[in-house]
């Protein structure tokens, strides 16, 4: 494969901008799944049936360090991807693992909420609210359960191969994945939590 | 015994036992010729493995057509249980699923894949790419397509086939009112199809944007892949709405939640407009590569080129737009106010506009022109009348008020056959025919493709037309018999003659596959029908490298200008060409995800678990591997281009 040497790393070959384009359109996507999540959401925001509702259930502290977690994480995987555009391998790798450490933890954190809301009798089955509610919340701490894996696997490969433009490529790639799972969350914090709560 | 109960047909009939028995066999039979003639490396290698968008392209086809084979046996069910008042050969629950499976397969297991059939073998060539953005994606598309089509076809032989009808509305799809196992088969099997439709849509719009030709503009795109990349955009955003819906559905069923229920807080009419969301622009994604490939044959055939490109192209781009507005005119009746049908009557009705000036453009293409009565030339024109049939019905229907009078009757079966039999069926046999000799290097039989084709479009007219009036008169869709009393008698008869008359068309069809096989000349060349576009400047059979020097295109019909004005095609000298290579990967992955549905299906947890993981091992290993592919030194381009017509041309 060629390499074209004007451009950044992860734009280096024909494939590469391939792969980034075609990534962009699989956000467009997934911009459409969570689109359809949100608005069956709406749709049963207060169709709880006998079971509780959003104001009576939801804690601000732990979606408040959800969201400290996940947006510093935005923060540190650009660190992680400005690394690797000056060439500076072990830095970005640190940063790249300290996003990973930081959705570790945002994961616990909803695990617990989510244990949370069955101790105080929302869940899956108790009604349409509580059902969406968690669907919607699954779906995406199941997008950062694989970005884990995939961020993982990426940091293995930089260690193993350097930075070439297919490991640069794949890396940037994955920043894209995990900006997008932040975009995600604010719509989730602002529209679930914040309008729940009002 | 529990265990094996949950396998057992809840409604068993002799049919079901002997197309068990015929199953059995068949998969004996395959697997003993394999084995005999030595061909499971072939199989394998060649085949199952294969990244060539070519190859992926025919194994579509021969995937559509034995669906279209299995949606016909179905068709056939339901015509010959309602040909006589009282009819006793289906009972009411076996009735359900055969018209609930027809839909669904016709739809998603055969329309879907003979539109990526074609795509998949045509596009690339148009654009003069090698071969589509992530060929390894491309083959993943398929095997996801075909896990789900066997996934969804074995549901009448194990546990019972869906009955709640192809749009499979909850809550009567729920598992209150639907306790066998049908429905889960549905969501499985067509979530993992919807997944490699999805990737299939990402990979083309990639490919038509970034791997066009030197020199090919938008605006100098052949039609058929403009609708190609419009279809896929459609694809884009309205598949993810079907998984989300196909998600929730899920979950109503498998793990209890309430979300479609009508207790505890569930909304019943939401399926019904996530569904539609999804669904009405599906009817577009099925309907726009046809007006590609009948723009394509229109214009080879009448000699001229396609008259008003600039408004076709407008026309599939507003058409498009509006196919996510009118999604509620599927359920006009289940009130929802004289505002909100207003807003979807003008909406739907407003596609009549896009669609008419699409039809004239074609008629005017047509004029002044040296028609050529072809086989694919015989289905275009057919189309337009029948087409417009269908569309003027449609508006009758898009009438909110005038729907309260024949919504969910026989009128709407024949408004909808009448549209997406013309205009998916006829298009992909008149695509079929066109584009057979770049695929196989032989022309099909003229006289028996035009015997096949009179007996399809007389026996289409005869099955659907009379349908018409038995639903103005008040017969139900969905009415698994009647009695004497109502009159539908005699015309549902005629309705059973008319689909003989199709089963006979395209068993000619099959026959003429056969005939052709081994009668027809191999000596064609690479441009047997003097056509206009780059896909036919390739070698025939087409070189898994497609052009051994990419072509520089000039105007909309580069190959044309190139034959008839002498504009150069084909610029500087043949240079090594990088392919991928083969992989077993997307085959083994889409076997496990058939198990993965299976489990499912049947809540069998711990191999969904274990299926779950083997499906992320799959992408862990694609990651971690190092596949750069090979290349096709210069050597041996030139001993295969020596033949090629292209380049002779070039040297005289």
């Amino acid at each position: 494969m060629k390499t074209d040497n004007s451009l950044p790393l992860e734009y280096g070959t024909e494939q590469n901008k391939l792969n980034i384009l075609g990534f962009w359109i699989f956000l467009g996507a997934e911009v459409m799944l969570f689109a359809t999540l949100f608005a069956t959401y709406f749709t049963l925001e207060h169709r709880t049936g006998s079971g509780p509702a959003g104001a009576e259930i939801f804690e601000i502290t732990p979606v408040l360090i959800e969201t400290i977690l996940l947006l510093t994480s935005s923060f540190t995987i650009g660190l992680g991807v400005h690394a690797m555009r000056i060439g500076r391998e072990n830095a970005m790798m640190t940063f790249f693992a300290i996003t990973l450490l930081l959705g570790l933890a945002f994961l616990g954190v909803e695990i617990y909420e989510f244990t949370h809301y069955v101790h105080v009798g929302a869940g899956l089955q108790v009604s349409a609210f509580t059902g969406i509610l968690l669907t919607t919340l699954g779906t995406h701490g199941a997008h950062v359960t694989v970005g884990l894996f995939w961020g993982l696997f990426i940091i293995m490969q930089v260690k193993k191969r350097g930075l070439t433009p297919e490991t640069a490529n794949k890396s940037f790639i994955f920043s894209l994945y995990w900006h997008f799972l932040d975009v995600v969350w604010i719509f989730i914090f602002s529209f679930i939590y914040l309008k729940g709560m009002m | 015994m529990d265990y094996f109960d949950r396998f057992a047909i809840p409604h068993p009939s002799p049919a079901i036992y002997a197309s068990m028995v015929a199953i059995g066999l068949t998969v004996i039979a395959i697997l003993i010729g394999l084995t005999y003639f030595k061909k499971w490396s072939y199989l394998w290698r060649e085949w199952l493995t294969t990244v060539d968008h070519k190859r992926i392209g025919i194994m579509y086809i021969i995937a559509a057509l034995l669906m279209l084979f299995r949606g016909g046996v179905d068709a056939l069910m339901m015509r010959a249980q309602t040909a006589v008042p009282d009819n006793k050969l289906l009972d009411a629950q076996h009735y359900n699923e055969v018209f609930t499976t027809h839909g669904v397969v016709m739809i998603i297991f055969m329309a879907m894949p003979f539109i990526y059939a074609l795509m998949n073998f045509v596009v690339p060539l148009q654009i003069g790419a090698r071969d589509v953005a992530f060929p390894r994606l491309n083959a993943l598309s398929f095997w996801l397509f075909f896990m789900g089509a066997m996934l969804f076809n074995i549901s009448f032989v194990i546990g019972g086939s869906p009955d709640a009808g192809w749009t499979s509305y909850f809550p009567l799809a729920g598992n209150d009112f639907s306790q066998s196992v049908g429905t889960n088969y549905y969501l499985m099997s067509i979530q993992i199809a919807g997944i490699g439709t999805l990737i299939s849509g990402i990979n083309f719009v990639t490919t038509i944007f970034k791997m066009r030709a030197p020199g090919m503009k938008l605006m100098k795109m052949p039609m058929f892949t403009w609708t190609a990349l419009i279809t896929n955009a459609i694809v884009v955003f309205a598949f993810p709405v079907l998984t989300v819906t196909l998600l929730l559905g899920t979950m109503d069923r498998l793990f209890g939640t309430h979300i479609f229920s009508m207790t505890n807080g569930g909304m019943d009419m939401l399926w019904a407009n996530l569904f539609w969301v999804w669904g009405h622009p599906e009817v577009y994604i099925l309907i726009l590569p046809a007006f590609g490939i009948y723009s394509e044959i229109i214009s080879t055939f009448s000699r001229r080129n396609l008259y008003g490109y600039t408004s076709m192209v407008a026309s599939i781009v507003i058409i498009s737009f509006f196919s996510f507005l009118v999604w509620t005119h599927h359920f006009y009746t289940m009130g929802q106010g004289p505002l909100t049908n207003s807003i979807f009557s003008i909406t739907t009705m407003a596609i009549a506009i896009p669609t008419g000036i699409k039809i004239f453009n074609w008629l005017l293409t047509m004029r002044k022109g040296k028609i050529e009565f072809t086989v694919p030339m015989l289905y275009s024109v057919g189309f337009i009348p029948i087409f417009t049939i269908g569309g003027v019905t449609g508006v009758m229907l898009g009438m909110a008020s005038a729907d309260y009078q024949y919504h969910n009757t026989m009128f709407l079966v024949a408004h909808f056959h009448y549209t997406i039999i013309p205009g998916v069926v006829f298009a992909m046999l008149a695509g079929l025919t066109y584009w057979w000799p770049k695929m196989f290097g032989f022309m099909l039989n003229e006289r028996i493709g035009k015997w096949a084709f009179w007996f399809i479009a007389i026996g289409f007219n005869v099955t659907f037309f009379p349908m018409f009036f038995t639903g103005l008169d008040g017969q139900a869709r969905r009415l698994y018999t009647y009695s004497e009393a109502t009159g539908y008698g005699p015309l549902n008869m005629l309705s059973f003659v008319g689909a003989v008359g199709l089963a006979i068309g395209f068993a000619l069809i099959v026959y003429n596959v056969y005939y052709s096989t081994r009668h027809s000349s191999r000596n064609i060349g690479s441009d047997p029908w003097n056509a206009r576009t780059l896909e036919w400047a390739t070698q025939t059979p087409v070189q898994a490298y497609n052009f051994a020097r990419t072509p520089h295109v000039d105007s909309i019909e580069a190959f044309w200008d190139y034959k008839k004005k002498g504009q150069p095609l084909f610029k500087g000298s043949i240079e090594k060409i990088h392919m991928p290579n083969n992989s077993g990967v997307p085959f083994i992955m889409s076997c496990i995800f058939f198990v993965w549905g299976f489990s499912f299906i049947f809540s069998m947890w711990i191999p969904a678990i274990i299926t779950t993981i083997a499906i992320f091992a799959c992408m862990a290993h694609r990651s971690f591997e190092k596949d750069d592919g090979y290349y096709i030194p210069v050597e041996e381009i030139e001993a295969t281009e020596k033949d090629s017509e292209v380049l002779a041309d070039e040297n005289r």
